[in-house]
């Protein structure tokens, strides 16, 4: 679990060469007492010992301090008021870029290290996915769609999962009754159910952390939990686990409002234009739960296409893999 | 004449006796039955707490198959909870005579039936110390608060529907409980009284009741419908391939009202034989209600071939996954062997005369039931296994379920809970509404008065005539006059 935790911070923090990327998300993260200059950022928290670093404090004041003492800033977790209403002026949207995905899963990785996940859950899954036998094998990495009509929170009975104005469909599992309706309700098997009571390991590792639901822990048994988009990173302008632990940069997040994405590499484009260029579309669009997820197409692939063992005759796979070691932890 | 009332008199004191010895008794065989009841109900409490404890996990549900034999049995016993609508309501408001000994049963396997498919979801529940939030952030939109509205609604109706007509019957236990000796007297005594509510058998009294019961036969009919209809609707309104039918509606009424009925028929049998019926719920009772599920099950067999045939013959790519499983796959066997035996089979046997004869009736209606609660199982759990995006290197449980020990176990007691309070009611109420047993016998006995008076008055007019004839004119006797024809 420590071995996560290292895993987490390094996660979720962007690379140095990010740190001159435009601040779409102008949630800085300001510290009671001092905040830590953009790309001194990873260099702080992996530095070596007795290592100086220049902070700002938010007076304007340049101070020296010993990165000994530091700590990891976490701003304490917004009301459950505020977390139902969403961050203001935003619609936050994904797109995924199937052309660049070699299945290497370090997305659902970081993801699991962010949210201190049991390795069986993976709220962002890469499927093996081939539609028909004559068609070419692509990766497809699915998160929650926080779809705009979304079947689960219609049919919640008390409103335990909601749909937030900046677009992020998150659950309140202090209020979640664990009937499993939207388990059933959504198309895309993207909810957990905790059967059990969260591993000890687990407890430990995250203290006596305040729940929110914009970072869906603690976990608790009989409530349901899912891929969350990681308000509790947009707040402090950060990108979710995925976007930035993705080294292929396949996954670009941004806000629509904006028209603008931003992936790993700190690319930053127009979202009209790379879905216009690439012939974006949404995951089974039939439906009609108006997906807030985006691919684009996996033609001119760079990256070896899957091996679909049977998995490719039939999308209804009968073999499972039951080694978890083999899912990338 | 004198003597015909004094047979009717007779009658109806047998009647009587007949119904309220059962509730004097509690023999050996009862009290190791009771006794059996609460082992089983026990054992269940004690998985129950033990998945409350450690989480559904216990349970061989997981992540995909998240609703299984628990939600399985609470389609089937709201299912069940129709008999009591479709024998006593619909059969009062269209004057069937034949359905004065089996009311009571009817009316409290549906009060039973609810009791504990009500309590389902419950036990399905992840949180259910969170039961409360219902209350507090209950939301209209789900189909899971019309559902709870809905089977509240019908719990309410069917109880009153169930109360209503007994208590004529409870005054009647209390008015006998004085001549008789019976074990717990003084609670019977004063449980006879509470439920009797002031019973005289007034002239108003019986006006006001068969009033209210006009007024709540109306009412069932169509709080009953809704109920299994939005029960259909917590499967309906989403996305998933198999639940996504508008005919899942009156699929599941229809579904219900057939199983629910068919349970009807094993009541029926099991209480004329142990409390020795048979002289009220005669082989004619069973050949009629035998042609009512015989309908049913025709309407049944309509829904099944709208339900799988439509998209089956188009077969959608998802849809056709769960169809290739269900008729060839891994649920190939129990889906044929459920359509055969639930609906071929029962229509060709209830077809013939001989089919509607107690014995293979009750064996009909028992295929029946156990068929429809592993066609719930059907509806509920293959579909769930059959998701959009595919199932990929998960664990090995997460892709199959069977139910374990656990879920057994808790269901068991619930089923043994519903034995259980049948059989303490049958200890303490008559199973037979006996006022309106009593009407029928006098409605019969009027219409054999009124046959035998016309053959009375014909003999006489007859005798009258041969007289007329010997005289060879016209005869006076009394006031009738009687000319010779020309």
């Amino acid at each position: 679990m420590a071995d996560q935790n290292n895993k987490n911070e390094d996660g979720s923090t962007l690379p140095a060469s990010n740190s001159g990327r435009r601040n779409f998300l102008k949630f800085g993260a300001l510290a009671a007492g001092l905040t830590v200059v953009g790309g001194g950022l990873t260099k702080v928290f992996s530095g070596e010992k007795g290592q100086k670093v220049k902070l700002l404090s938010p007076d304007g004041k340049v101070y020296e301090a010993n990165s000994d003492h530091l700590k990891e800033f976490r701003p304490p977790p917004v009301s459950n008021e505020e977390a139902r209403k969403g961050i203001p002026n935003k619609k936050f949207v994904m797109v995924i870029d199937l052309a660049k995905c070699d299945g290497c899963k370090k997305c659902t990785e970081a993801c699991q290290a962010m949210h201190y996940t049991e390795s069986d859950r993976e709220w962002i899954k890469v499927f093996k996915m081939q539609e028909a036998n004559a068609e070419a094998p692509f990766y497809f990495p699915k998160p929650c769609f926080h779809c705009d009509n979304p079947t689960c929170t219609k049919v919640c009975p008390v409103n335990a999962t909601f749909k937030r104005e900046d677009g992020i469909v998150l659950i309140d599992n202090e209020r979640c009754i664990g009937c499993r309706m939207c388990m059933a309700a959504c198309p895309y098997s993207t909810r957990f159910f905790n059967w059990s009571h969260p591993s000890s390991a687990q407890t430990a590792a995250l203290g006596n952390i305040k729940y929110s639901p914009e970072q869906s822990v603690p976990r608790r048994m009989g409530t349901v939990e899912k891929c969350d988009f990681c308000p509790d990173m947009l707040r402090q302008g950060k990108m979710p686990a995925c976007v930035s632990g993705c080294p292929m940069n396949v996954i670009y997040f941004g806000d629509q409002n904006e028209d603008a994405v931003t992936n790993a590499a700190g690319v930053t484009v127009k979202l009209s234009k790379l879905l216009a260029d690439n012939a974006g579309y949404r995951h089974l669009e039939e439906l009609g739960t108006e997906p807030r997820v985006y691919y684009l197409p996996p033609k001119n692939r760079k990256y070896p296409v899957p091996e679909m063992e049977n998995i490719g005759t039939d999308k209804k796979v009968k073999k499972h893999n039951t080694d978890m070691g083999n899912m990338g932890m | 004449m004198a003597n015909e009332k004094y047979n009717l008199k007779n009658e109806i004191e047998t009647l009587r006796e007949d119904c309220l010895r059962p509730t004097r008794t509690f023999g050996r065989s009862t009290q190791i039955w009771v006794g059996c009841l609460l082992v089983i109900i026990g054992w269940g409490l004690y998985c129950y707490i033990h998945q409350l404890r450690d989480g559904l996990g216990v349970t061989a549900m997981r992540n995909y198959v998240s609703w299984g034999l628990y939600i399985s049995t609470f389609v089937f016993f709201i299912g069940i909870s129709h008999s009591g609508t479709l024998v006593s309501a619909i059969l009062r408001i269209t004057k069937q005579e034949w359905r004065r000994p089996i009311t009571r049963s009817a009316e409290l396997l549906t009060f039973v039936s609810l009791c504990f498919g009500g309590i389902q979801p419950i036990i399905d529940l992840g949180r259910p110390d969170r039961i409360m939030n219902l209350v507090f952030f209950g939301r209209i939109q789900s189909p899971l608060i019309w559902d709870i509205i809905s089977i509240m609604t019908y719990f309410t109706g069917s109880t009153v529907f169930l109360f209503l007509p007994m208590i004529p019957d409870m005054a009647l236990c209390r008015d006998r409980l004085t001549v008789v000796d019976t074990r717990y007297k003084k609670f019977k005594k004063w449980l006879y009284k509470f439920l009797a509510i002031g019973w005289q058998g007034t002239k108003s009294q019986w006006h006001r009741l068969e009033l209210t019961m006009t007024i709540m036969t109306i009412v069932i009919i169509p709080v009953a419908v809704s109920v299994h209809t939005v029960v259909s609707y917590i499967f309906a309104m989403t996305l998933r391939p198999g639940w996504d039918s508008t005919v899942f509606g009156p699929y599941f009424v229809v579904g219900a009202l057939y199983s629910g009925s068919a349970c009807v028929i094993l009541g029926m049998a099991a209480f004329r034989k142990l409390y020795h019926l048979e002289k009220y719920i005669t082989p004619r009772h069973f050949d009629l209600i035998g042609r009512v599920v015989l309908a049913l099950t025709m309407i049944y067999a309509y829904m099944n071939l709208n339900e799988y045939w439509i998209p089956a013959y188009k077969m959608a790519t998802a849809e056709g996954h769960l169809l290739n499983d269900l008729f060839t796959g891994s649920y190939s066997t129990a889906f044929w062997t459920c359509q055969f035996g639930t609906v071929l089979l029962p229509i060709v046997i209830m077809a013939f005369p001989k089919g509607r004869k107690i014995t293979p009736l009750v064996i009909t209606c028992i295929i029946i039931a156990a068929g429809a609660w592993v066609k719930r199982y059907l509806i509920v759990v293959p579909t769930l296994l059959h998701p959009f995006m595919p199932i990929q290197e998960v664990p090995g449980t997460w892709s199959t379920y069977f139910p374990n020990y656990v879920e057994f176990s808790v269901t068991a007691a619930c089923l043994a809970g519903i034995f259980l309070i049948i059989t303490l009611f049958s200890k303490l109420f008559p199973m037979m509404a006996v006022w309106e047993v009593e009407e029928g016998i006098e409605i019969d006995h009027d219409k054999q008065m009124a046959i035998e008076l016309r053959e009375i008055r014909l003999a006489e007019e007859a005798k009258l005539l041969d007289l007329a004839k010997t005289n060879g004119g016209v005869v006076n006797e009394g006031n009738k006059s009687i000319t010779q024809p020309a």
